[in-house]
C-alpha cells in the first residue's frame, strides 16, 4: 500500500500543517487539490447525541480514504450536533473536516464569531450555503435567519481573511486562514444561470465547490462546459457530489422530497429492474464516479452515502478514485499515541 | 404549511398561483420597464437640487408611500430599502422565501418553482428570464452585498436622489 504525501503529515495530528507559499489554509484538502490530484471528499451524518464517540466512530470508517470530511450544518432543516463542534472533534484526532455554514440559522455577527472560532479550533475549509428552508425540517415553527446569502457569505469570510477586518470595517489580529469553499446544483433550474452563479461565488471567494448529488452526467457535461469556457475551473475546484441509492423506493422518495435533488427515469427503472437494488445503487454510484472523474475540469467527488456511510471506502476503492493514492490515516501520523491519550482525556 | 418570508408584509400570504399576478407580467415586459424606469431615473437626477433643498428627511415619508405602492403593484416589491431589481430582471428578490439576492438557492424544483413555496414560480428562475430580456440584464453577475436591515421601508428613488445632489459638506 502506497503512503500519503509526505506534505499531508504534520508533526503533530492536532495542529495544522506548515504553511504552503500560495495556500490560504493549513489543511490537507487544499494541499491535495492543489498538487492536481482527484480529491475525494465525503459527508458525516452528525449524531442527534452529545457524545464525542459518536463522531469519531462515524469519521474512522472514512479513515484512509478521503482527503475531508463534510460535518453538515443542521441539513435538510433537521437539528443535530453543530458543524463547528463535530470539526474541532475531527481535528483533534487529526481528520480534515469541512465545516458548513448555512445561512438559515445565524446572522451575521454569529456567523463571523463562529468563523473565528473554528478557525482557532484548527479548522482549515468552511463550505457555505443557503441552507434548506425551515419548513422540511422537524422545527417548521423556527424563525428563517438567511441574514446572508451563501455569496455574500463567502465574501465575508475572504474579507476576514484576507483583509483582516469584520464586515464592520473593524480589524481581527489573527485571520481565520481557510480554504472557502460553496455548493452548485447543476441539475437545477435556471440551468443556463448556473454557471454564472458559480461564477459569482468565485468572484465572491470560493476556491472549491461542492455540487449537489450527480445521477445526470450530460447535464452535468453542460454545466462544465460552460465553467471551463468562462475559465472558472482554473480558479476554483471543482468536486462533484455523488452517491449511492439504497433502493428504486428510496429514489423515488428523495426526488419527491429532498429539494433540489434529481434523479433521471433510467436510473429509477435501472435500480427496479435490479436483483439487489443496493448492490446496484453502488454498482451505478461507481459508474458515475468514473465518468465524471473523465470529464475536463472535474477536481474530485464528494460521496454523500446518508444512512451508508459503510460503503464509501468500497465505493471509493472499487471506483479507482482515488488512482492507488492513499490519503491521511492514523497508522502514518508519527505522534500517534499522543491523540489517544488526547481523545481519551 | 405555508411559512411566511422574513419580508412578507403582515397578513400578506404568498402568492397561491404565480401566473396570475402582476409582477410576472412586468417580468414579461422587463424590456420596456427598463426603458420606463430609466427615463424615470434621469427625471429623479434632474429633481434632486430641489429634493434636496426641499429636505430629504421631509419628502421621505410620501415619497417611499407612492414608491411602496408603484412597486408593490408592478413588483410585490418587499420595500427593502436598497432596490436591486436592475440587477435581477426586474424580479423582486425578497419575495424569495430565502431573501436571496445573489442567485437561486440549490433547491428550486424541476418545474422552476420555488422550493419552500410549490405553487410559486422560483424568484431567480424568473429574475434570469427577465434579464435575458433586459439591455442591462448583464447586472445579473454583479456580486450584490449583504443587506442593510436598517434601510427596510426607506425609498430606493429617495438614495438615487441623494446620490445625484450630494449634502453639503457638514459644517464642522
Amino acid at each position: 500500500m502506497s503512503r500519503p504525501h509526505p506534505d499531508d503529515i504534520g508533526a503533530e495530528p492536532h495542529a495544522p500543517l506548515p504553511p504552503l507559499p500560495g495556500h490560504s489554509s493549513r489543511g490537507r484538502l487544499e494541499r491535495v487539490l492543489r498538487r492536481g490530484e482527484f480529491a475525494v471528499t465525503a459527508e458525516l451524518n452528525p449524531p442527534d447525541s452529545a457524545d464525542p464517540e459518536d463522531v469519531y466512530k462515524r469519521a474512522s470508517i472514512f479513515e484512509g480514504w478521503v482527503d475531508g470530511i463534510n460535518a453538515t450544518d443542521g441539513s435538510g432543516a433537521h437539528c443535530h450536533m453543530s458543524s463547528v463542534a463535530i470539526c474541532a472533534l475531527l481535528t483533534r484526532v487529526g481528520h480534515s473536516p469541512v465545516m458548513q455554514i448555512s445561512c438559515r440559522d445565524y446572522n451575521r455577527i454569529a456567523i463571523q464569531g463562529n468563523v473565528l472560532g473554528a478557525a482557532a479550533l484548527g479548522v482549515c475549509n468552511v463550505l457555505c450555503l443557503t441552507g434548506d428552508g425551515v419548513q422540511c425540517g422537524d422545527h417548521p415553527e423556527a424563525k428563517p435567519v438567511f441574514d446572508l446569502d451563501s455569496t455574500s457569505l463567502l465574501q465575508t469570510i475572504r474579507t476576514m481573511r484576507d483583509e483582516r477586518r469584520f464586515l464592520s470595517g473593524r480589524k481581527i489580529t489573527t485571520s481565520p486562514d481557510v480554504f472557502l469553499g460553496a455548493a452548485e446544483n447543476p441539475f437545477a433550474p435556471p440551468y443556463d444561470f448556473r454557471p454564472l452563479r458559480l461564477a459569482k461565488k468565485v468572484e465572491a471567494g470560493a476556491q472549491f465547490c461542492q455540487t449537489q448529488y450527480c445521477f445526470d452526467v450530460p447535464l452535468l457535461e453542460r454545466f462544465m462546459g460552460a465553467v471551463r469556457d468562462m475559465g472558472l475551473d482554473k480558479r476554483c475546484f471543482i468536486m462533484v457530489g455523488v452517491g449511492p441509492l439504497a433502493s428504486a423506493r428510496t429514489a423515488k422518495w428523495m426526488r419527491a422530497n429532498v429539494a433540489g435533488v434529481h434523479i433521471p427515469d433510467a436510473i429509477i427503472s435501472r435500480l427496479e429492474g435490479a436483483k439487489d437494488q443496493k448492490a446496484e445503487g453502488k454498482r451505478i454510484c461507481i459508474e458515475l464516479i468514473q465518468q465524471i472523474r473523465e470529464i475536463r475540469g472535474v477536481a474530485g467527488v464528494h460521496v454523500m452515502a446518508y444512512r451508508q456511510e459503510e460503503y464509501v471506502s468500497e465505493i471509493v476503492h472499487e471506483s479507482g478514485a482515488l488512482a492507488g493514492r492513499t490519503p491521511w490515516r492514523r497508522e502514518f501520523q508519527p505522534s500517534f499515541e499522543s491523540v489517544e491519550t488526547l481523545s481519551a482525556g | 404549511m405555508l411559512t411566511p418570508a422574513a419580508f412578507e408584509p403582515r397578513g400578506k400570504l404568498p402568492p397561491r398561483d404565480g401566473s396570475s399576478r402582476l409582477r410576472f407580467w412586468s417580468v414579461r415586459h422587463a424590456r420596456g420597464l427598463e426603458r420606463l424606469y430609466a427615463a424615470f431615473e434621469r427625471v429623479l437626477r434632474a429633481v434632486a437640487p430641489l429634493a434636496r433643498k426641499i429636505g430629504l428627511e421631509r419628502l421621505e415619508r410620501p415619497v417611499a408611500a407612492v414608491e411602496a405602492t408603484v412597486k408593490g403593484a408592478l413588483f410585490d416589491c418587499r420595500m427593502c430599502g436598497q432596490c436591486a431589481l436592475s440587477s435581477t430582471g426586474l424580479s423582486c428578490p425578497m419575495n424569495c422565501p430565502k431573501n436571496l439576492r445573489n442567485g437561486p438557492c440549490g433547491g428550486v424544483r424541476q418545474d422552476g418553482h420555488c422550493e419552500v413555496y410549490p405553487q410559486m414560480p422560483c424568484v431567480w428562475v424568473q429574475a434570469w428570464e427577465g434579464s435575458q430580456r433586459m439591455k442591462g440584464g448583464e447586472a445579473i453577475r454583479t456580486v450584490q452585498p449583504p443587506i442593510d436591515h436598517r434601510l427596510k421601508g426607506r425609498s430606493s428613488w429617495l438614495s438615487v436622489v441623494a446620490q445625484a445632489a450630494p449634502a453639503p459638506e457638514a459644517k464642522p
